[in-house]
């Protein structure tokens, strides 16, 4: 495909503006901009097709089956969307007077009762804008806690060794010191190995559950009575949720503060990478340590972003949450362990599951067994399936095993869709063993083979030079 | 009651059946009793599509559309084009995941590549990255960047957005490092207060252009002590004005940044927005987020994939400079899509016209008894009046449609843009003077 | 995978060259092999402080980084800026691209001759 800028000619553009109708203000030349920036200059036409093109080449969940691990890719709907692009909701100035933002307001306040209600959680802000983002500012509730106390001597905080890369990222950029347990062998905390590390050097811990390998850590409240005992906080890293959310509350489980990822439990849409919504809520005691905007609220607090937050994700969630209500929500948690049950019974008998048993609402399959008879890697399996119009799960993650693929397939799926991903998976398992030259050079029928990743970061091209 | 799960109740127990279960409360056999919800949830019934859409355009009622916005202060309500909605609401660019797969997403890491390179162009930098959260969180993560282990002290202009200082000063709370303000001298950054502030322990200087009163900072010649101090200079820029205005690159910035709402975003009380973020390639490798880079595929043809992972948290976890994954790419595909359907000229018409909107306003409401300008300087959309009876004029235009300037300081912090007509500036000095009269 | 038989090493896969007082410290054969690829280093600056068995930089492929750890203690008195635009002359050539050259060394961890750290290698792979 042609870039945008390969397709430029000078002088043409779209007719978007009337005439300035004021006289026109001279800026002074010290600050005056010395060239004309090279962006595109197009007919309306021209940028129509464009990005239609671009859009022909990229796979939503809307479109096609999307089994990406621990991303829940659910179907996003289009209600919500629409509710998300009404002008009472898109018009609205942050910064208006009070009176005029009662919608908004009641909106942010009724999904916040709601998801408090999901979470067992007392209190919530909507402001941090991603997954991370939450992390972020629910570890930074713990250090405010701490501090708050005067109790200085915590600077641990504890992440198991399966945990998203997000984790450890997030303590340290809270100025914490990171101690990786090891897990168990079915993937959940080695309680040995927990108790070996809290101390009064101990901040909190951070935990999703169920875990990354999808599977319920039966000795949740002992993890987290263990490290309330140390006197540290527990911190839920919500990416999971969508197995438990109306069937178990991370409130009741012991955790003090939780994310939730609105862009995947609440079936907003990713956009290609974001915009997400990270909402934090936390027990009341962390409540008064809540982020707020310098310029909209009380001055004094913590911020993480400005304004209130991603306010059109929260619509979205709250359209979503309003039509699921209170059967809704558990049978869509219910639905998607289901469903991820049975994909991982029907794969079974030729990839291998890493853990054989009841799983949560995902599964990884560790292909270290099937590479060393065929030498086709979990990679070359990814990357056949795309030549089914399927994406391809989660590629080796968790760390803790080797060859994994972690597949989601979430609710919204059909049972013929799994009954279809489960026959395509049986087939690249038999082609394994025929045709494993084949399956090293998949993608077939893609847009483009496999991608030179080693020159693209060797001699970075991060940005089109005119030739 | 609404439901979006697909399978009938007998489809539910066939695969119940396969797995070898009896009912859903096997599927949460480690779940311990004592924690398994034995109650519904506090939550309203499921709802049909048609009663949630009474519901939210309900709450969307209640909120106040105006027909002019002379507000700013972070939030600018400028003209989006209809293509520019339009776009970013196809299906598949709608709810694709972050491009992993890059045999599957070439159309997203393509839209991206002509982001940055369009970033680039605007700030006159080399490099961008795939965009963050905003504007205040890209000067964060700017301010982050810039520390070493011998240099960790940030200093932020005093004369930049509230929300944007107390989020340095929250993730500078993170790390554990200070953050210093610095003064402000007639509505702009106190530049003999800058010099004497720079001691060897600074990393970056943090100055927004136009600053929080839309005056035009003296950007260029404080690059110079900011760097014969050793430390790094971060302008933080408004993208519109950058149609017209100095590029952060020829003022000596070392990283540009700035909040991309403007660029065909709505206002939606306040996301979701647009962090950009560019730098020289001298620091490329420290740039947080995604990157998007160009290389080659098995056959030798242009193929686009995620760049330079190995500085990000899944590779590098507790040593990456920072945690972010999920970023704004919907919204940078909405700025590309805008600065396309603008081109070079329409950007710089925007800016144009909005600088001379904002003059015009400010030109008019000056001849108004008592209304003064409380700093003089050359300013791009926004400017600060000290005025009598600030509230009644407010609460006089708000009554015609009209969201007047921000109360800010004592004064009242006004923003117009071209997507005001003259006829509107008019009506709005009318009523202000009917007010004053 | 070859192994010099003139260069001491470090159970941690660096190798080092002693030229009179200054330390040459590169890395092994076998590491570039099992690192697959480099795409990047992150090198010290000259003037920094190094500590045996500590990290003093790290090399990055394209889905993993591995941090060098230094087997000296010593001031970094040269780094081979060359590496930052050609990593890939690590994989070319362990044993001619060295990384950095440490001077006041005051302290030197365990090393292995080539025969032993073969051995070490072995029980490894």
């Amino acid at each position: 495909m042609k870039l945008i800028f390969e397709k430029s000619v000078p002088g043409r553009r779209c007719a978007i503006l009337p005439a300035c109708d004021v006289p026109k203000v001279e800026l002074p030349a010290d600050l005056q901009r010395e060239t004309a920036p090279l962006l595109p200059e197009m007919s309306e036409t021209d940028v129509s097709r464009h990005y239609t093109e671009l859009n022909q080449h990229v796979h939503g969940v809307n479109c096609g089956f999307y089994p990406l691990g621990s991303c829940t890719m659910k179907y996003n709907p289009r209600i919500d969307e629409e509710m998300a692009s009404l002008p009472g909701f898109t018009g609205i100035h942050p910064l208006a007077p009070k009176g005029a933002v009662e919608g908004c307001e009641e909106v942010i306040e009724t999904a916040k009762r709601y998801l408090c209600e999901i979470t067992g959680m007392a209190d919530m802000t909507f402001q941090p804008a991603a997954g991370a983002h939450g992390e972020f500012t629910g570890v930074l509730l713990i250090k405010q806690y701490h501090d708050s106390r005067n109790d200085k001597n915590r600077t641990k905080i504890i992440v198991p060794d399966s945990a998203h890369g997000t984790n450890p990222a997030t303590a340290a950029m809270c100025g914490y010191q990171v101690v990786n347990i090891p897990s168990a062998p079915n993937g959940c905390v080695d309680l040995d190995a927990l108790k070996a590390v809290l101390g009064p050097d101990t901040a909190g811990l951070m935990l999703t559950n169920p875990n990354t390998v999808g599977i319920f850590d039966e000795n949740i409240l002992e993890i987290t009575r263990l490290v309330h005992e140390a006197g540290g906080l527990c911190y839920y890293d919500g990416a999971n949720l969508n197995a438990v959310m109306g069937v178990v509350r991370p409130g009741d489980m012991g955790f003090d503060c939780v994310h939730l990822n609105l862009h995947k439990t609440f079936a907003t849409p990713h956009g290609g990478g974001g915009p997400g919504a990270g909402a934090v809520g936390c027990k009341a005691f962390l409540a008064p340590f809540l982020p707020h905007s310098a310029l909209m609220e009380e001055p004094g607090h913590i911020q993480v972003r400005g304004f209130r937050g991603n306010f059109l994700v929260v619509v979205r969630a709250l359209a979503y949450l309003l039509t699921l209500g209170r059967e809704g929500v558990p049978e869509a948690a219910q639905n998607a362990v289901l469903n991820a049950n049975y994909l991982m019974a029907c794969i079974k008998g030729t990839f291998t599951p890493a853990f054989d048993r009841i799983c949560m609402h995902e599964f990884v399959l560790d292909l270290s067994e099937f590479k060393k008879a065929t030498g086709v890697s979990a990679l070359d399996v990814a990357k056949s399936l795309i030549d089914y119009g399927m994406h391809p799960p989660t590629m080796y993650f968790p760390l803790i095993v080797h060859e994994a693929l972690m597949l989601e397939p979430t609710e919204t799926e059909s049972k013929e869709t799994l009954d279809w991903a489960a026959e395509v998976f049986r087939a690249l398992y038999e082609l394994g063993y025929k045709d494993p030259a084949f399956m090293h050079a998949a993608p077939h029928n893609a847009q483009i083979g496999r991608p030179d990743e080693v020159k693209a970061a060797r001699n970075p091209i991060v940005r089109y030079v005119k030739a | 009651m609404g439901s979006y799960v697909p399978s009938t109740q007998e489809q539910r127990q066939e695969m119940l059946q396969a797995i070898g279960l009896k009912d859903f409360r096997d599927l949460y056999r480690d779940v311990p009793e004592s924690m398994y919800l034995d109650h519904p949830l506090d939550l309203p019934e499921g709802q049909s599509e048609l009663e949630v859409s009474r519901a939210l355009n309900g709450m969307a009622r209640k909120n106040k559309v105006y027909d002019a916005v002379l507000r700013g202060a972070g939030a600018y309500d400028h003209y989006i084009p209809s293509i520019v909605k339009y776009i970013p609401a196809k299906e598949e660019f709608l709810t694709a995941y972050t491009p992993y797969q890059a045999e599957m997403s070439q159309g997203v890491l393509q839209s991206i590549f002509e982001y940055q390179t369009e970033i680039c162009e605007l700030t006159g930098m080399d490099v961008s990255n795939a965009s963050v959260y905003d504007g205040a969180t890209a000067a964060a993560e700017a301010c982050a960047m810039a520390r070493d282990r011998k240099r960790r002290l940030t200093l932020v202009s005093g004369a930049a957005h509230p929300d944007v200082i107390n989020t340095i000063r929250t993730y500078s709370y993170g790390t554990n490092d200070e953050v210093k303000v610095i003064p402000v001298k007639n509505g702009k950054t106190d530049r003999e207060a800058l010099k004497a502030m720079l001691t060897p322990e600074v990393s970056a200087v943090y100055v927004q252009q136009p600053n929080f009163y839309g005056l035009f900072e003296d950007a260029e010649t404080m690059a110079v002590p900011v760097h014969e101090a050793g430390a790094l200079y971060i302008l933080g820029v408004n993208p519109i004005a950058l149609g017209i205005m100095k590029t952060p690159r020829d003022c000596g910035a070392d990283i540009a940044v700035g909040e991309g709402q403007p660029l065909g975003l709505p206002i939606a009380y306040g996301g979701p927005y647009l962090g950009f973020m560019a730098t020289t390639t001298k620091n490329m490798r420290k740039l947080p987020g995604r990157i998007v880079g160009e290389t080659t595929d098995d056959n030798g043809n242009r193929a686009y994939v995620l760049s330079l992972q190995a500085r990000e948290q899944h590779i590098r976890r507790e040593k990456a400079g920072s945690n972010i994954c999920s970023n704004e790419a919907l919204c940078a595909l909405t700025a590309g899509v805008y600065l396309a359907a603008m081109g070079p000229a329409g950007l710089k018409e925007v800016a144009e016209s909005s600088m001379a909107k904002a003059h015009y306003l400010c030109r008019e409401l000056m001849q108004l008894p008592g209304v003064k300008l409380r700093y003089e300087g050359p300013f791009f959309h926004e400017f600060l009046l000290d005025m009598p009876k600030a509230d009644e004029i407010l609460a006089a235009l708000d009554q015609k449609g009209i969201l007047g300037g921000l109360p800010y300081e004592g004064g009242v912090l006004w923003c117009a843009t071209e997507k005001v007509s003259k006829e509107m500036l008019d009506e709005v000095v009318a009523i202000v003077k009917g007010v004053l009269a | 995978m070859t192994i010099n038989p003139d260069l001491k090493y470090s159970k941690s896969h660096e190798w080092v060259r002693m030229d009179g007082d200054v330390a040459v410290i590169g890395i092994s054969d076998f590491a570039q092999d099992a690192l697959g690829d480099l795409v990047f280093v992150n090198l010290p600056q000259v003037g920094d402080d190094v500590t045996a068995g500590e990290a003093f930089g790290d090399v990055e492929s394209v889905k993993a980084v591995s941090d060098l750890m230094s087997p000296v203690t010593g001031v970094v008195c040269e780094i081979n800026e060359e590496l930052l635009d050609a990593p890939e002359n690590l994989n070319n050539d362990p044993y001619g691209a060295w990384i950095i050259k440490v001077e006041n060394v005051t302290d030197t961890e365990e090393l292995l001759d080539a025969a032993a750290y073969e051995a070490h290698c072995a029980a490894e792979a």
